[in-house]
C-alpha cells in the first residue's frame, strides 16, 4: 500500500520571500497525522500546496499514491479550509448536495450521505436554514461533513476545531477516532496542543517550511521522566543518596525535582525515602509534554 | 458534470441573492415608463398629423420605428451593465473570501469552474433580455402593430454583446480584484462609446482619420459596433438606404461590417481562454 502523502522537498518561494523551504514528509495510511508548527512557519501554504490551491516553485509529492492535482486522487480526499468560508446562501442540505455532486458522486450516493453527515454532525435539525444564519461552529461541523461526505481514504483538517466550544470539540474529536478506527488518514493542522496529544499518532514540527522533527506521540511519553517529590525531613545525606537514581537532583526547601531513566525507578525512590525517615507527601513523575517539546524544538521566538 | 453544477450554483446565487428579483422588478418598472412615454409620443404625432392620412402612416413606422430602438438602446445598455456588474465580483470576490477553496480542491478541473460560471451568467443575460427585449418589442405592438425587420439578427447581437462585456469582465476576474476589473470594463465601454461617436462624426463630415479612430476603438473592445450593427439590422430598408438608421441618440452612418461581428465572436473566445487560463495557473 503506498503511503497517503509522501512529499520530497517541496518548496514554495512567493516573490522574494520564502514560504516554505523544502517539506519532506510522509505519512502513513491509516495513521493520525499532527502538523505543528508556529505561525507563519508555512504550514497553510504547505496544506494549499498538497490540495493543488498553490502551484509548488519546486519538489515533488504524492497523495494516496498518485501525484498532486490527479483528479481521481482527490475524489478521495476531503478537506476543511482553515477559514471555512462557504456560499452561505446555500441551506445545508443544499450546501452538501452541491459538493457531493462536485466529488462526483452518484445522485443515489448523495441522497443516502447527505441526511448521515448532517446527523453525524447533530445539524439535521437546521437543514433546511441557509448557512448565513449559523453560528462559526455550525459553520465549522457543516464544513467537516462536507469533508467527509465522499468517505474520503485522506482527510486535511485545518484546525478544525478552533471555532468550536467544548462539546464541539468532543463531537470532533470522537469524529476523529471514528474515521481512525475505519483507516481513514487524517492529517491535522492545530494550534490546540492538547487536542494533537489525545487524537494523534505521530507528529511533525516544522519551522521555517523544514520539518524539524517527526516524532511518534507514544515514545513522548515513556523515556526520561522528571519527577517532583514533595517530603519533609529532607536531610542532606538522604537527599545525597538519591543520586543512585539520578545525577540531577535539585531540592527547594521541601521541594526536590529529579529527572529518572524510568518511571519503573519510582516505587524504589519512595521506599529509599520512607528508610531514611522522610515524609513522603507527593512523588509526582512530570511528562515531557507536548508543549514543552514544542518550545524545545521550534524554540521561544516563535520560529521568526 | 462539474460545469452545470457551477452554471446552477450561479444562477442560484442570483436567484437567492435577489440579484434576480431587482433586475426584475427594475425591468418591469422601466417597461412601464417605456410603455407610457411610447403611447403619449404616438397619440401626439396622430393628432398633429390626422389631416394627411398618408403622411401620418409614413411618420408612423418611422417613429415607431426609432421608438422601439431608443427602448432597445437602453435595454441593451442595461444588460451591459448586468453582464458586468454580476460578473466583476465572481472570481474575484470567491478568492478573497475564500468561498473557492472548498471548490477547486474536489474533483473539478479549474477551467470547469470558470466555464460553469460563464454558462449560468449566459444563461441570466438571455433570461433578461427575453424579459426586457420583449418587453419592448411587445409595446410597439401593442399600441401600433409595430414590429421591427431581422428581429432575430439584431436580439442575437445585442446578446452577443451583453455575452461579449460579461466574459471580457469574468476573465478580469481571474486575475484582478473586483474594483480593479470594474475599473477596466467600464473604462473599456468608455472607449468603445466615445470611439463609436467619433467614427459617426467622422463618417459624417468624411474625414477617414476619425473613422479609422472609431474603428481602432471597436477592435479595442468591439461593443458597440455590435449594438450599432443590431440597430442597423433592425432598421428598415428604406431608412437604411437613406442613411437614416438610428442607434439609440445617434444616427449610425457608418456601419460596422460583418468582419467586425466575426472579430466579436474572437475577442469573446480569447478572453474566455485567457480567463480560464489565468484562473488555471493562479495561486488561491
Amino acid at each position: 500500500m503506498s503511503l497517503a502523502i509522501h512529499t520530497t522537498n517541496l518548496r514554495k518561494v512567493f516573490d522574494e520571500n520564502i514560504a516554505v523551504r523544502g517539506l519532506t514528509l510522509q505519512v502513513e495510511p491509516g495513521e493520525v497525522f499532527g502538523f505543528l508548527g508556529p505561525n507563519g512557519a508555512g504550514k497553510t501554504t504547505s496544506i494549499k500546496m498538497l490540495l493543488g490551491l498553490v502551484a509548488p516553485t519546486a519538489g515533488s509529492a504524492t497523495l494516496l499514491g498518485a501525484p498532486l492535482g490527479d483528479r481521481t486522487a482527490r475524489a478521495r480526499i476531503g478537506f476543511l479550509p482553515e477559514h471555512f468560508r462557504f456560499h452561505d446562501w446555500l441551506t445545508a442540505n443544499e450546501f452538501l448536495r452541491v459538493h457531493g455532486q462536485l466529488y462526483g458522486m452518484s445522485a443515489a450516493r448523495v441522497r443516502a450521505r447527505v441526511p448521515e453527515l448532517l446527523d453525524l454532525v447533530k445539524l439535521t435539525p437546521f437543514r433546511d436554514k441557509q448557512l448565513c444564519t449559523f453560528s462559526k461552529g455550525m459553520l465549522q461541523r457543516i464544513g467537516l461533513a462536507q469533508a467527509l461526505l465522499n468517505d474520503p481514504a485522506l482527510v486535511f483538517l485545518d484546525e478544525p476545531t478552533s471555532g468550536l466550544d467544548p462539546v464541539g470539540r468532543r463531537l470532533v474529536r470522537d469524529i476523529i477516532r471514528d474515521l481512525r478506527a475505519r483507516g481513514t488518514t487524517i492529517f491535522l493542522n492545530s494550534h490546540l496542543l492538547s487536542e494533537v496529544e489525545i487524537t494523534c499518532d505521530r507528529v511533525a514540527f516544522i519551522k521555517h517550511g523544514e520539518v524539524m522533527r517527526v516524532s511518534e506521540l507514544k515514545t513522548l511519553v515513556t523515556g526520561a521522566t522528571s519527577v517532583t517529590v514533595r517530603a519533609h525531613g529532607l536531610t542532606p545525606a538522604a537527599l545525597a543518596g538519591l543520586s543512585a537514581w539520578s545525577k540531577d537532583v535539585r531540592a527547594d526547601g521541601d521541594q526536590v525535582t529529579l529527572t529518572v531513566a524510568d518511571e519503573a525507578a519510582l516505587p524504589a525512590i519512595n521506599r529509599y525515602l520512607v528508610a531514611q525517615n522522610v515524609a513522603v507527601f507527593a512523588l509526582t513523575p512530570q511528562h515531557l509534554s507536548l508543549e514543552d517539546l514544542f518550545i524545545q524544538i521550534v524554540g521561544t521566538d516563535g520560529g521568526l | 458534470m462539474p460545469i452545470v453544477t457551477i452554471a446552477r450554483l450561479t444562477f442560484l446565487e442570483a436567484l437567492r441573492r435577489r440579484i434576480l428579483l431587482a433586475a426584475f422588478l427594475l425591468g418591469v418598472a422601466f417597461l412601464a415608463l417605456y410603455a407610457f412615454g411610447f403611447s403619449q409620443m404616438h397619440d401626439q404625432i396622430m393628432a398633429n398629423n390626422a389631416a394627411s392620412q398618408m403622411y401620418a402612416t409614413l411618420l408612423k413606422s418611422g417613429m415607431d420605428n426609432f421608438l422601439t430602438l431608443a427602448g432597445l438602446y437602453a435595454v441593451n445598455f442595461l444588460a451591459l451593465a448586468m453582464g458586468a456588474l454580476v460578473s466583476a465580483d465572481t472570481l474575484a470576490g470567491e478568492i478573497s473570501s475564500g468561498t473557492i477553496q472548498s471548490l477547486v480542491t474536489k474533483p473539478v478541473r479549474r477551467a470547469e469552474i470558470v466555464l460553469g460560471k460563464w454558462l449560468g451568467f449566459a444563461g441570466l443575460l438571455a433570461l433578461y433580455l427575453v424579459l426586457m427585449v420583449g418587453g419592448v418589442m411587445a409595446v410597439a405592438y401593442v399600441f401600433d402593430g409595430y414590429v421591427v425587420p431581422n428581429v432575430v439578427s439584431g436580439v442575437a447581437l445585442i446578446y452577443l454583446e451583453a455575452l461579449l462585456v460579461m466574459t471580457v469582465t469574468l476573465a478580469c476576474s481571474s486575475t484582478f480584484s473586483t474594483l480593479a476589473t470594474g475599473g477596466v470594463i467600464f473604462g473599456l465601454y468608455g472607449i468603445a462609446f466615445i470611439g463609436g461617436w467619433v467614427e459617426q462624426f467622422g463618417a459624417l463630415l468624411q474625414n477617414s482619420a476619425a473613422i479609422n479612430l472609431g474603428i481602432v476603438s471597436s477592435l479595442i473592445i468591439p461593443s458597440e459596433a455590435l449594438w450599432r450593427r443590431a440597430a442597423y439590422e433592425m432598421t428598415p430598408p428604406l431608412a437604411q438606404a437613406m442613411g437614416m438608421s438610428f442607434s439609440g441618440p445617434m444616427l449610425t452612418v457608418s456601419v460596422p461590417s460583418t468582419l467586425m461581428i466575426g472579430y466579436a465572436v474572437g475577442y469573446l473566445a480569447v478572453a474566455l481562454a485567457l480567463g480560464v487560463r489565468a484562473f488555471a495557473r493562479r495561486d488561491l
